[in-house]
């Protein structure tokens, strides 16, 4: 065993997984072939809400290669509910939640029937053949109508009222009565934004295998829980837990969108104890897109009080968030994760979030990258914008009076969080320097005098973000059903060589690179020699899973007592086999050595004599491996400053980024090009909210952007060259000082980006435009329309597909 | 994302092609490089009960001269437009365009002649068609016609292509020497275009003495006819 030169945390490796993914060596879930299996293909629900007056099937069962044809009344006695596992209040209606419709759909796109035949072709042949009949029922969609109860989406539960969660800081003892606040305040702005339907978009799309063997089942599946979706199955078919095993091989992408307990799972779980064979299913871009959940769709009061120099006092948010039609795994509970960020980094002295959950005709709303947290980033800087509009300030500089100063740290937060660590100052100073604030904010005056048709503006996201999901204390206080520990292990194999267990998933994020660069560094062992097993819940028994930016922060930290652990052991063997007291060996680069002799032992040499096991201390067990389990005390806080320039053409509506920087702060950085990728990736996505993506249904509830013509998802050729750069202030909640990056990204780049239009248009008397700045919502804006002329539109070539994926 | 069933067709020759389609009937379809056609299966848009595969018929491919003008192989792939030597030195404008299409994979596959049949109003080669004056050569059971592509283009993905014709050929006069120009509007890259201009422009002296230009526009859902703008040639200054 060789020792590594240099330090592995904070080297830029190139991702080892990538070999395999790029050269498609790798089997993702579709790629698996089992013997005698069978392929199921899902007939969706084309109307929004109906009734299911009879599904006639006799044409379809004798269609060529069809095993079975299966409805919910088929299923209606086993497939139980499917879980929902935070219930935020203790009143919070839930409505059951069936894997496939027995007697009612309440969203297009709902599963009405399941073809089981020999191959995939002749299962989605047959779907055609099914005919059902509907008795539609009135279709409800809005929000705000959704509230007025007329319509109901679930007439048993009374109401589409589906929660109100409330958080009050002067009830909860963090800060004064935000009412008092806004009655007492010089300025107080109330603002309405619209944070529009979006569809995760992952790459690869669900797919699901299930191997029932004797009394034992394998569940394959493109997932990003595999631990949790174990539990889960087991909890809802009363299948033994220990009698699933739940495998997630390579999954590309998820962000949050595989963070789900999906129907298809479940169904085809069912579909193959009832046929004893093998059941596969993989979805296509079009049935994703009208099946599984959905993110954002809220509708967000803000009201901002402040003293007339520019000092913030109180916010109130009162939110109404779309559930859709069903709570999925942890729907409610996303605009929760929300309520503790709004008030971000700025010093208020009284806050008030108010969020009331509906439910409509939708597809079910749950986790997109962010969840939660992008909305509230959204709401304040937006806020800070227009409160600099409004006091004829520059927002840098409202910002910076208002913000947590870096020697104020740790900070407790008028949300009742505790900010462990940050610097602003740094990070707002790199990013105005990478960007040119001043000559920008030069060129944007020299436009406006003169006219041009191409305005200039500039947008400014000092954000932060919680993440590290999470203290599990924390979670229980909030209602939600699991903890947020994490778990690796380490076995130390006989040749020396290392496998790294861990209960994170990855599911494009490098996990492989990055925990075998901490082990490499923390036990002195090559790089290479380290092997990292993940999502098998048969080699990883316990885990939480990868969402919400927690994988490093918690599942890293886990791995490094881990470590330790082995260390510890270590050093007690090496101790004896070198016939000295404990105290006096030293550990360096993988050996250990008595201090102030010659006399060593690589650590090779410890683990090969514990798993010989012919000389061991009194007591000490054989081998070297060692297990740890770490739940946090707190969550972590990565911050930033993102700056956008926009040109915005007037006389078309056009928006185009000219320069964009982002200076992140995200604690220690163990691997500098994967941070980067998460950086480049999450820009992108919240780029694409800004200026872009959608999900638009019509009237009908149909979704009418159920394909990638015309739900728009750009591409490095629509993004502008990213300048990012990082300061480092290390988290003190783990030893490695890590924060989390998944998210920062998208988070903090929408505001940027609508400030920044916003800013280039506002002199000409426009003072908001709803997301996302399509040239037409832009010039309808321009000509004095309001946010709310333009309605929505699918922005593409296809128009309407229906949910079978025929034109309508 | 799976299409119906179809039954699939290989022939041998044009001529072979066409009796082929005269035999399936109306619900038979010639599929060439398949870039438009193959989605619109998957999804389900289009059943045909019959797909014609001309992918291996080589006469169809290439760009001969022809005196006055390029004829161009219907299976000529966008690719090849793009590198071919007569086309960069007669019609600029052709090259340009392909070098806007969709993306290298598109390219390489996807077909001169099978864009212009489909007529998608977002497709790229309308507006240069018709700013060029380009001439449909095609094959039918009685034999072969030509048709100039004002004419051809007849609506929303509706070309005067009968259902038992096959376009082989499209004739395009020669602009040797000719500046060009290609301008396309697309919310992102991979998006169906909504507005195109394509330009071809003769210039003595720093002055446009012939000029052809075409656009189109595609409104989904909403525009049933793509409207042409009239085609003019004359002189007008530079604008510098």
């Amino acid at each position: 065993m060789t020792a590594t030169a240099e330090p592995e945390v904070g080297k830029a490796r190139l991702r080892k997984e990538d070999a395999r993914l790029i050269t498609g060596q790798t089997k993702w879930t579709d790629n698996l072939q089992l013997t005698g299996m069978l392929h199921m293909a899902v007939l969706r629900s084309p109307v929004a809400h109906a009734r299911i007056r009879n599904i006639d099937c006799s044409r379809a069962t004798t269609m060529p290669g069809v095993a079975v044809v299966l409805t919910g009344e088929d299923f209606a006695a086993e497939q139980g509910s499917l879980p929902c596992a935070w219930p935020i209040t203790e009143d919070m209606k839930s409505p059951p939640a069936p894997a496939m419709a027995v007697d009612q759909v309440n969203f297009a796109g709902e599963a009405v029937a399941l073809v089981i035949a020999d191959n995939a072709y002749r299962a989605a042949d047959a779907l055609a053949a099914i005919d059902v009949d509907y008795d539609e029922l009135p279709v409800v969609l809005d929000l705000q109508e959704a509230l007025q109860d007329t319509d109901l989406v679930h007439p048993d539960l009374g109401t589409n009222k589906c929660a109100t969660w409330v958080y009050d800081s002067a009830e909860a003892g963090a800060g004064t009565n935000v009412e008092d606040e806004i009655a007492s305040a010089d300025v107080v702005l109330e603002r309405t934004f619209r944070q529009q339907r979006l569809i995760p978009s992952f790459m690869e799309p669900r797919s699901v295998v299930v191997d029932p063997n004797a009394d034992m089942f394998t569940v394959w599946s493109a997932t990003q829980i595999p631990h949790i979706l174990r539990w889960m199955l087991s909890a809802v078919t009363g299948i033994a837990e220990h009698k699933i095993r739940v495998i997630a091989p390579d999954v590309g992408g998820g962000f949050g969108g595989k963070l789900q307990v999906t129907p298809e799972e479940l169904l085809c779980l069912l579909a193959a104890r009832r046929m004893g064979r093998p059941v596969k299913w993989t979805e296509s871009r079009t049935e994703s897109m009208l099946s599984a959940h959905h993110g954002r769709d809220q509708i967000q009061k803000i009201t901002l009080s402040a003293r007339r120099d520019g000092t913030v006092t109180g916010l109130k948010v009162e939110l109404l968030a779309d559930m859709g039609a069903y709570l999925r795994l942890v729907s409610p509970g996303i605009p929760v994760l929300g309520a503790f960020m709004y008030n971000a980094i700025y010093k208020f002295a009284g806050y008030r979030f108010v969020c009331t959950n509906v439910f409509t005709n939708k597809v079910p709303t749950d986790a997109y990258r962010g969840a939660g947290r992008p909305e509230a980033t959204f709401a304040i800087e937006r806020m800070m914008d227009e409160l600099a509009a409004e006091l004829d300030m520059d927002p840098m500089k409202i910002r910076e009076m208002n913000w947590i100063k870096h020697e104020e740290f740790p900070f407790t937060t008028v949300a009742g969080l505790t900010y462990d660590s940050g610097n602003y100052e740094a990070a707002t100073a790199r990013a105005m320097e990478l960007f040119g604030y001043e000559e920008l904010r030069e060129e944007q005056s020299r436009r406006r005098t003169s006219r041009d048709p191409v305005q200039l503006g500039i947008g400014v996201s000092t954000y932060t973000e919680m993440c590290g999901l999470a203290p599990s204390r924390v979670l229980g206080a909030l209602r939600y059903a699991a903890g947020g520990w994490e778990t690796a292990s380490i076995r130390m194999l006989p040749t020396g060589k290392v496998e790294v267990i861990t209960g994170t998933s990855p599911h494009g994020q490098g996990h492989e690179t990055v925990w075998s660069q901490i082990v490499a560094d923390r036990l002195g062992v090559p790089f290479e020699d380290v092997e990292v097993l993940h999502g098998d819940t048969a080699s990883s028994h316990k885990g939480m899973d990868s969402y919400g930016s927690r994988s490093l922060a918690v599942g890293g930290t886990a791995l490094v007592h881990a470590a330790d652990k082995v260390l510890a052991k270590a050093r007690r063997l090496a101790a004896h086999m070198m016939e000295c007291d404990e105290a006096d060996v030293e550990f360096a680069s993988g050996s250990f050595s008595v201090r102030g002799t010659s006399t060593v032992r690589t650590l090779g040499d410890v683990v090969l004599a514990a798993h010989v096991a012919h000389d061991l201390p009194e007591g000490m067990e054989p081998g070297m491996d060692a297990d740890a389990t770490f739940d946090p005390d707190n969550f972590s806080f990565p911050h930033g400053t993102h700056l956008c320039a926009t040109e915005v053409d007037t006389q078309t509506g056009m928006v185009k980024i000219r320069s964009y920087v982002a200076v992140d702060d995200v604690g220690t950085v163990v691997n500098p090009l994967i941070v980067d990728g998460q950086v480049h990736g999450g820009l992108a996505q919240g780029i694409a909210q800004a200026l872009f993506e959608e999900a638009v249904h019509d009237e009908m509830g149909t979704l009418t952007t159920a394909t990638f013509a015309d739900y728009l998802v750009p591409c490095a050729a629509d993004l502008p060259a990213f300048i990012t750069d990082r300061t480092s202030t290390p988290a003190t909640s783990n030893p490695l000082g890590v924060k989390g990056v998944g998210e920062a990204g998208t988070i903090a780049s929408t505001p940027a980006v609508v400030n920044s239009v916003l800013d280039a248009v506002r002199h000409m008397g426009v003072r908001d435009i709803n997301m996302p700045l399509s040239p037409e919502r832009v010039w309808t804006a321009l000509q004095g329309g309001s946010a709310d002329d333009v309605g929505d539109v699918a922005a593409g070539g296809l128009g309407s597909i229906d949910s079978q994926g025929g034109q309508s | 994302m799976i299409p119906a069933e179809f039954k699939y067709l290989c022939p041998s020759s044009v001529d072979e092609a066409v009796r082929m389609l005269a035999e399936e009937g109306e619900d038979a379809k010639i599929i060439a490089g398949g870039q438009s056609l193959v989605p619109v299966l998957r999804m389900r848009l289009a059943a045909p009960t019959a797909l014609i595969d001309i992918g291996g018929l080589t006469e169809l491919t290439g760009v001969r001269d022809d005196g006055d003008s390029l004829l161009i192989g219907a299976m000529t792939t966008h690719y090849e437009v793009q590198r071919d030597h007569l086309i960069h030195d007669h019609v600029l404008l052709l090259k340009l365009v392909a070098d806007t299409v969709a993306d290298p994979q598109v390219r390489h596959r996807g077909t001169f002649g099978g864009s212009l049949c489909h007529a998608d109003p977002a497709g790229d080669l309308l507006a240069p068609a018709l700013a060029l004056d380009a001439v449909m050569v095609i094959a039918g059971p009685g034999g072969r016609r030509e048709v100039p592509a004002s004419e051809f283009f007849v609506g929303y993905f509706e070309t005067a292509l009968a259902a038992d014709e096959i376009l082989i050929d499209v004739r395009v006069p020669k602009y040797t020497g000719w500046g060009a120009h290609y301008e396309k509007l697309n919310r992102v890259a991979q998006a169906w275009s909504i507005v195109a201009v394509a330009a071809a422009v003769q210039v003595r002296d720093g002055s446009i003495v012939a000029a052809r230009v075409a656009s189109r526009t595609s409104v989904p859902g909403r525009c049933v006819r793509p409207r042409w703008r009239p085609r003019w040639s004359g002189s007008l200054r530079l604008l510098r």
